[in-house]
């Protein structure tokens, strides 16, 4: 009963642009300057953004280089799931399209790395990088043109199949792709510049694990950059049209097939890009490591975090990465064995994204931004009265 | 020509195991407008305590029917607990609340039952039948698994056709309003809807365990399945169902038979994009009433 309640009190407050979807509240963005009265940072979005990732980017080095080697890895872990989530929650968010072959399309990501960095004379690892994501960006177009006429169950069981489907063809090719074994990543070692900086900043050791934790919050930074201004922009707006109303957007010229396939272009280059920072990260690219299993872990941390949040995304892949070693101790410490306690994490990312749907299915952080707005209104209708 | 043969009977024994599953998914569609994702990951929870029944020393038949009551209790308390507060909301929460139970229950699985290999019985042999001096690939296991899924066919046919129970589970399936008006108790209809629908589910689990190894992750490949068959038939038809479920099996039985069975999967996911694209009601379907 106390859903509905909270959907009419928070429709009678100042949320007229809100969707009618409770789940997806975190996806939409309070309109910049109206919101950000009395605030230090600037109106305009694209200088706002700046200074957000200057400030990330700041605190990133500090925590790097303040924390330990495992922690630093722990790090690596969360950009890559987080890069993904984030890729995601931009699709089913602000689109409302959902995915689990994120996953697979992952796997794509790792794969071609494995395979560009295991050539004779390896390509700078940017380039790398730009090809897997070019070349998941390839799939996911052309799986993004088959999703773009299906929606909810329908969508879910084909990118299903996909998830299922795709490791099918690393043991069919398996002389190219290493079949069950998959393929050893050859990660490149720190360059000399990044030692001399981490000799400037802390003068600790530039190990190559610190590198690659470099690496993988770099691009963790870029991309939630480059989706926050695409969530800002006429592109994020067009696809929040297309997600709440499918006949009103298309009175008003939105061609919506066109625009879903490059929502999910846009969350394949993500997943492409987290895949090779997988790759690079574990070392290794192998079917095992794509399973159904990791695409639902992506859906329980955007779910967790709220539906098209990049902040949700980001504290849900945290959840990801430090609640499975907590789990797994705790799960020791009750007496299972090791692949019984193995199995407790994603047993709780079931329960909790069965729970957060049904108590609170706008997430986090979208929970957070309903209350604020119920606040809001309600002083704002106390100030009217008095 | 006896690999053809051979290749085609396997293909028949699959497709009616995927037209058991398929039939639960279709179930739970009419009456709740719901994939049931959490069906394969439910159908793998039954056939584990088949199997401890088995292990304990009790016979098959014993374990068979143990299984099937702990299903419709699974399928039953799951609509009632979790799956009732997101019906009739957006379609994406209902989603995402069934792929929680897939994954949490499959885990749940292997914590309770370990997530080792271990081989099931079957009542009947593996042993193909012997026509002169070739043997081809019918066994009497496979012809009990084609009995089995027939047999529950008519008795759901039987169900919805002549009993007043049956009657009121399709005017719930068909209007929510108007059978609450007409005095059903439509929420208990939805209840004994997933009940049966696991019932359906689990046996199509036992049936796919006959004589093979069992895992907590056995049944992902046949949700795919499954929800390929039933897509074949439009999610609305039982029949379409069933018949998109046979289909199936063939097809992927000749994919795995003469390319290779890696490529299993991958064809699956082919041809449901096809008919996804080209036939979104189904094979079968007379009008275009719903949008895919």
């Amino acid at each position: 009963m106390s859903q509905p309640q909270e959907k009419t009190a928070a429709s009678a407050g100042e949320m007229t642009s809100e969707s009618p979807v409770e789940a997806t509240t975190a996806a939409n963005a309070p309109s910049g300057p109206a919101s950000a009265r009395r605030s230090l940072l600037p109106g305009n979005t694209l200088l706002r953004h700046l200074v957000i990732l200057a400030v990330c980017a700041v605190g990133a080095v500090a925590l790097l280089e303040l924390t330990s080697p495992f922690r630093n890895s722990q790090f690596a872990v969360l950009a890559y799931y987080a890069i993904a989530a984030g890729g995601l929650t931009v699709l089913t968010g602000l689109n409302g399209q959902i995915s689990l072959g994120h996953g697979a399309l992952m796997a794509v990501g790792a794969y071609t790395t494995a395979l560009l960095l295991g050539a004779e004379e390896p390509l700078p690892l940017a380039v790398v990088f730009l090809a897997a994501v070019g070349i998941t960006l390839l799939l996911g177009a052309v799986v993004g043109v088959a999703a773009a006429r299906l929606h909810g169950p329908y969508l879910a069981g084909a990118t299903l199949a996909l998830a299922v489907g795709l490791p099918g063809l690393a043991l069919y090719y398996d002389d190219v792709l290493g079949g069950e074994q998959g393929l050893r990543v050859q990660s490149p070692r720190a360059p000399e510049w990044f030692q001399g900086f981490i000799g400037f900043v802390s003068g600790n050791n530039a190990t190559t694990t610190k590198w690659l934790a470099y690496v993988g919050v770099i691009c963790l930074l870029l991309t939630f950059f480059l989706l926050a201004n695409l969530a800002r922009s006429r592109v994020g707006r067009t696809w929040r049209a297309v997600r709440d109303e499918e006949v009103a957007a298309e009175l008003a010229g939105i061609d919506l097939g066109a625009w879903r396939v490059l929502a999910f272009v846009v969350s394949a280059a993500c997943a492409g890009l987290a895949g090779a920072v997988l790759g690079v990260v574990i070392r290794l690219a192998a079917p095992s490591g794509f399973t159904i299993v990791l695409s639902i872990a992506l859906l329980t941390a955007i779910v967790i975090g709220g539906l098209g949040s990049l902040l949700g995304a980001l504290l849900g892949s945290a959840l990801l990465v430090f609640l499975p070693p907590f789990v797994t101790n705790l799960g020791a410490d009750l007496g299972l064995n090791n692949t019984e306690a193995a199995q407790l994490a994603p047993f709780i990312y079931g329960v909790v994204l069965i729970i957060v749907m049904i108590a609170a299915p706008a997430g986090f952080v979208g929970t957070i931004r309903l209350r604020w707005l119920q606040a809001r209104g309600k002083r704002a209708a106390r100030t009217a009265q008095g | 020509m006896l690999q053809f043969v051979n290749v085609t009977l396997n293909g028949l024994v699959q497709g009616m195991i995927f037209a058991a599953f398929a039939l639960a998914l279709v179930l739970i569609w009419r009456s709740t407008r719901i994939v049931n994702f959490a069906q394969g990951s439910m159908a793998a929870a039954t056939t584990f305590i088949a199997l401890a029944i088995i292990q304990a020393g009790q016979s098959y038949w014993v374990a068979l029917v143990v299984a099937l009551l702990s299903g419709f209790l699974i399928g039953a308390v799951i609509e009632r607990v979790v799956i009732r507060p997101v019906e009739g909301g957006p379609e994406l929460n209902a989603v995402i609340v069934t792929l929680g139970l897939f994954v949490a229950i499959q885990a749940l699985i292997a914590i309770v039952f370990g997530s080792s290999f271990q081989s099931f019985t079957t009542p009947f042999g593996l042993r193909g039948f012997t026509f002169g001096d070739t043997t081809i690939l019918l066994t009497p296991n496979s012809l009990y698994v084609i009995g089995a899924v027939l047999v529950t066919m008519l008795a759901l046919i039987a169900l919805f056709r002549f009993t007043r129970v049956g009657l009121a589970m399709r005017a719930s399936a068909f209007g929510q309003e108007v059978a609450r008006l007409l005095g059903v108790r439509v929420g208990r209809m939805l209840t004994l809807g997933w009940g049966l629908a696991a019932v359906v589910g689990s046996l199509s689990g036992l049936l796919i365990a006959g004589g093979g190894l069992v895992y907590p992750a056995y049944m992902d490949v046949i949700i795919v399945s499954g929800f390929v068959a039933a897509v074949l038939g439009g999610l609305d038809s039982p029949i379409g169902a069933v018949v998109g479920g046979l289909l199936l099996g063939l097809v992927l039985s000749y994919v795995a038979g003469y390319l290779s069975p890696a490529l299993v999967n991958m064809s699956a996911l082919a041809i449901l994009v096809v008919v996804l694209l080209v036939r979104p009601g189904g094979l079968f379907s007379s009008s275009t009433a719903r949008r895919a």
